[in-house]
């Protein structure tokens, strides 16, 4: 794979703001955030040295930051923006606003740890808080993955209108360098084709974009029924729902144009003939890579399954590869307060009453920045085997390295 | 030099009916404002009683454009609006924020002087019903003195906000304020401003008579009283350069203002308050006129 002369080292937050170049994005707003800042930081350098033709709306908080893209991506602008942990619990109002106007709008998230108390470093709580906003959610493993994910996120969101979340892991990735290999414009160019709005902002067709919409459906003047509040979140469940197609779909154009693949919904290391399947989203996944190895190495057969879709929810290929198994472990880098992982329950959920289903142990690790390592995953996992092997069937999420 | 009513341009933007309250001021200034935009124009709009205006999907009840926006953003989904227009090459359509006294004085202030400061090139108004009238009449920051309130029940204790000031602050190029019962005040006042470039404020009083609590059909007369009473004053500062307008300026010249106390017996929303609370209001009233006066004269050399 390795081609030094095409590669470039650069850092997570580099390959993002590449990509929003490459994507030629018009408008671009965001407020300062460890560990965002630098991809916004670099988009500002080359919006001012006239490298990338868009407008930089230096805003004055996060939830102005979404308000501009979501201004501009309505008058039909390709727009991007980036955040992390509380910069997005700020834009809150704004997220859900974004997904219900439906807009295109691709946000970069630097996962980061939730405050209180104060933490920069990596979990993934803050993309957690907003998975039922409406967003797709696509999580990265490693540098070259941001920059190509974000350039199949805009083929995503203008297909389907929903805005996409590319989630990569603060610092582990945003701020570690990587080779990447950063695609010619040209090819983006053919891949990526210049964004249209579906509804124009035109005086001479003047519309009320999102006003008042009440429970049931309403006519319009000319008597034709249209949708209530309730059939606008059926239609928006529905495009999430066709991003279950989408996502490998352009994942596969992309492979065949570009010569990389991420797998689409979910990808796997050694996962065929595992009895254990270790499931993470993001680069806990590689991590376990790792640790699968020195496990296959003392006959455990054990393999990964990565969530590349956090949301929508791949169930169908959980159901599909999982099955079999006899057990599943699920890392997850947050919680949901009084019960457990969110992508241990989801993946508990979609296998719930699928034929051959294993039983689903979840693991809560690496929050606030703790450093997870191989070799913790997989005493993790031996520990999990150890138990199912002593008949326990369900088991209170482990907390990983907690000295208390 | 001002316009007649005669002679606004016929075009209306502002559909016959709609669903404001009987009596409600908005209307009156929104149909100045569109019509000194001639309908080039796209709004942003917060929850606000102008949300309620123009009406439920699939109908509305103006005609033109108007993205509805979260609260605390109106001045910030227009520095987008403004934005993506520039990014896709069209310089023909003006942004125009339109907020009420909450979704500006108080949630959406820090937006506002964001994009103040960055000298967004949008119109923002300020249409200014002294309270949050579309969630049931809450006091907000821009509620005057003495004014009763569902969360002042004994009438408010503090002055309003003075936004024009706290724009002016902002080194903003025009500012003006405006009163929604003289539409071609609004309408001078918003055909300059999109004459300008750069962030415009205009802050438009707007009776309310189901949040003042009169008549829907004392409107007009309510907001005159205003301004007769010096309260609201009409008025226009273009580069640091203060000019009082219309109705405002020939009070200047004649002398002959109402008192506070006449236009608070006639609203519903006063009663009870007690009389040093408008003698106190009074005195503050007459000090700020005095300035107002002053600098018209000091401008005007």
């Amino acid at each position: 794979m390795s081609d030094a002369r095409a590669a470039s080292v650069i850092t997570g937050n580099e390959a993002a703001a590449t990509a929003a170049k490459l994507a030629r994005v018009q408008v671009v707003a965001a407020y300062p955030i460890t560990p965002q800042s630098s991809v916004v930081e670099t988009l500002s350098k080359w919006v001012q040295s006239g490298e990338l033709s868009a407008e930089f709306v230096t805003v004055e908080s996060e939830h102005s930051a979404l308000a501009v893209c979501i201004a501009a991506s309505t008058v039909g602008a390709r727009v991007f923006t980036a955040t992390s942990a509380n910069g997005l619990a700020y834009m809150n109002e704004q997220v859900w606003w974004a997904a219900g106007a439906r807009l295109p709008i691709v946000m970069g998230l630097a996962n980061r740890a939730m405050a209180a108390p104060w933490s920069v470093l990596n979990d993934q709580q803050d993309s957690m808080s907003v998975r039922d906003a409406g967003w797709a959610q696509l999580f990265c493993r490693d540098n070259q993955e941001i920059l190509d994910t974000f350039l199949h996120a805009y083929r995503i969101a203008e297909e389907l209108r929903v805005p996409v979340m590319v989630c990569y892991d603060g610092f582990l990735l945003s701020h570690t360098v990587m080779p990447v290999r950063v695609p010619d414009q040209a090819e983006v160019d053919a891949f990526l084709p210049p964004y249209k709005p579906a509804i124009p902002i035109d005086p001479a067709d003047p519309r009320n974009l999102n006003p008042v919409t009440m429970a049931d459906p309403r006519a319009n003047r000319d008597g034709e029924l249209r949708g209530g509040y309730m059939e606008l979140r059926a239609m928006h469940q529905q495009a999430l729902t066709e991003a279950l197609d989408l996502i490998p779909a352009v994942d596969a154009e992309f492979a065949e144009r570009f010569g990389r693949s991420w797998g689409g919904l979910t990808w796997e290391y050694r996962l065929d003939d595992a009895e254990v399947a270790v499931i993470a989203a993001g680069s806990l996944g590689m991590e376990l890579t790792v640790a699968v190895d020195a496990l296959r190495s003392e006959g455990v057969r054990a393999g990964v399954f990565g969530i590349r879709a956090y949301r929508p929810f791949p169930a169908e290929a959980v159901r599909g590869r999982l099955a079999g198994k006899d057990l599943a472990v699920v890392l997850d880098k947050a919680v949901s307060y009084g019960y457990e992982g969110p992508v241990c329950a989801d993946v508990r959920a979609a296998l719930l009453s699928a034929e051959g289903a294993p039983d689903v142990f979840g693991c809560v690790c690496g929050l606030g920045g703790r450093d997870v390592s191989a070799t913790q995953l997989a005493d993790a996992v031996r520990r999990a085997r150890t138990d199912h092997g002593r008949g326990v069937r369900i088991r209170e999420p482990e907390w990983l390295d907690v000295r208390l | 030099m001002s316009t007649r009513i005669t002679d606004l341009p016929s075009t209306e933007f502002v559909l016959p009916g709609n669903r404001a309250c009987a009596g409600c001021s908005l209307g009156i200034g929104l149909r100045a404002i569109t019509k000194a935009l001639d309908g080039k124009m796209v709004m942003a709009v917060p929850a606000s009683c102008l949300t309620v205006l123009g009406g439920m999907y699939p109908t509305s009840s103006v005609a033109v454009p108007w993205v509805n926006v979260a609260f605390p953003s109106t001045a910030a989904a227009a520095s987008g609006l403004a934005a993506g227009l520039r990014a896709t090459g069209r310089d023909d359509i003006t942004v125009l924020a339109m907020a009420g006294d909450g979704g500006t004085a108080d949630i959406g202030i820090q937006a506002l002087s964001g994009a103040a400061e960055r000298g967004e090139d949008i119109i923002y108004l300020c249409y200014d019903n002294e309270a949050y009238m579309n969630t049931g009449t809450q006091r907000s920051g821009a509620t005057p003195q003495g004014a009763r309130t569902t969360t002042t029940w004994t009438g408010k204790g503090e002055h309003a906000k003075d936004m024009c000031r706290i724009m002016e602050a902002h080194g903003v190029g025009y500012v003006a304020s405006t009163s929604a019962v003289f539409p071609t005040d609004v309408y001078d006042k918003v055909a300059k401003a999109r004459g300008l470039s750069g962030t415009r404020y205009i802050h438009m009083n707007t009776p309310c008579p189901s949040g003042w609590s009169f008549e829907p059909k004392d409107t007009v007369a309510i907001g005159k009283l205003a301004v007769d009473a010096g309260l609201v004053v009409l008025y226009e500062v273009e580069d640091g350069r203060f000019r009082l307008t219309g109705r405002s300026a020939s009070l200047a010249k004649s002398g002959r203002r109402k008192t506070i106390a006449e236009y608070v017996a006639a609203q519903g929303r006063f009663r009870g308050i007690a009389d040093e609370t408008v003698a106190v209001v009074q005195r503050w009233l007459d000090e700020r006129w005095a300035g107002f006066v002053s600098r018209h004269e000091a401008d005007a050399e």
